[in-house]
């Protein structure tokens, strides 16, 4: 196997449906995925970032979306989460991604949620951080944190 | 310190996690912004809050956070109950405000940067 081989490898995988307006179970799949890099020897602080941002997109779901799956991948020196919904769709990313901008509505504010902090999270913590989204159709999350690097 | 210490000092009511209250608490911190304890909260920490809905349990658990403070007379809704307590993840209560309960357990040394 040659080295580029090596590294494209997929170490370990997950999948996890996410049904939107589960707020009683929302946040599992994040525990899980937690718990699984756990017991694989991930490194304290990569499993910190990673769970931020498995949480603030599993949120994003169950608030927003209709239904959603989210997946894990690990590589020799990457992880890779997507978060795949059917959902409304993001009609401005540039104001979705400023801290405080918030489309929650007053019950999920009263709740703690909305806080416009999920995106800049997620952003914040991850080493390469893709939208795609269609209006009306859902949103496409890819998030990359590399095993080896350090996120500044 | 010892959970069980400030239990004892600031009287709390103990809903569940009896059995983890040996547990070291390391730092405090104080939100009812979910998103503001994933980013900001730091494992060991004591979590000074409001809210008391079931997903509060996924984000102490995330984070790594020793035990809830529900504060001003608020009790947990039995499905945050039940998950605490596969967690064995301790629910205390006060009829405390935020402020009142904070100031106490920032006076035992507990800090909210650690």
């Amino acid at each position: 196997m040659n080295k580029s081989d090596a590294r494209s490898e997929v170490l370990f995988q997950q999948k996890f449906p996410i049904r939107g307006g589960d707020f009683v179970n929302a946040g599992d799949s994040s525990c899980k995925i937690r718990n699984t890099l756990r017991e694989i020897g991930i490194d304290s602080d990569i499993i910190r970032r990673i769970a931020i941002t498995a949480y603030e997109a599993e949120m994003n779901v169950v608030m927003y979306a209709e239904r959603g799956v989210m997946s894990i991948n690990v590589y020799r020196d990457e992880i890779l989460l997507t978060i795949d919904d059917k959902g409304p769709g993001i009609e401005n990313i540039d104001l979705a991604m400023q801290p405080g901008y918030s489309t929650a509505t007053e019950e999920m504010r009263e709740m703690g949620f909305g806080a416009g902090m999920g995106l800049p999270n997620m952003k914040k913590n991850a080493d390469t951080f893709k939208i795609t989204t269609e209006v009306g159709k859902g949103t496409r999350l890819e998030i990359k944190i590399l095993l080896d690097g350090k996120n500044d | 310190m010892k959970l069980d210490d400030i239990v004892k000092s600031c009287n709390l009511h103990v809903v569940c996690g009896e059995e983890s209250l040996e547990n070291e608490v390391n730092g405090g911190y104080a939100s009812d912004l979910l998103s503001d304890v994933m980013a900001h909260s730091k494992k060991g920490d004591i979590w000074v809050t409001l809210q008391v809905h079931p997903n509060i349990i996924a984000v102490a658990k995330l984070k790594e956070i020793v035990g809830i403070i529900m504060i001003n007379g608020r009790k947990p809704e039995q499905e945050t109950i039940n998950k605490a307590r596969s967690e064995r993840l301790p629910i205390m209560t006060t009829d405390l405000p935020a402020f009142e309960l904070v100031g106490k357990i920032y006076s035992m040394g507990i800090r909210g940067k650690h």
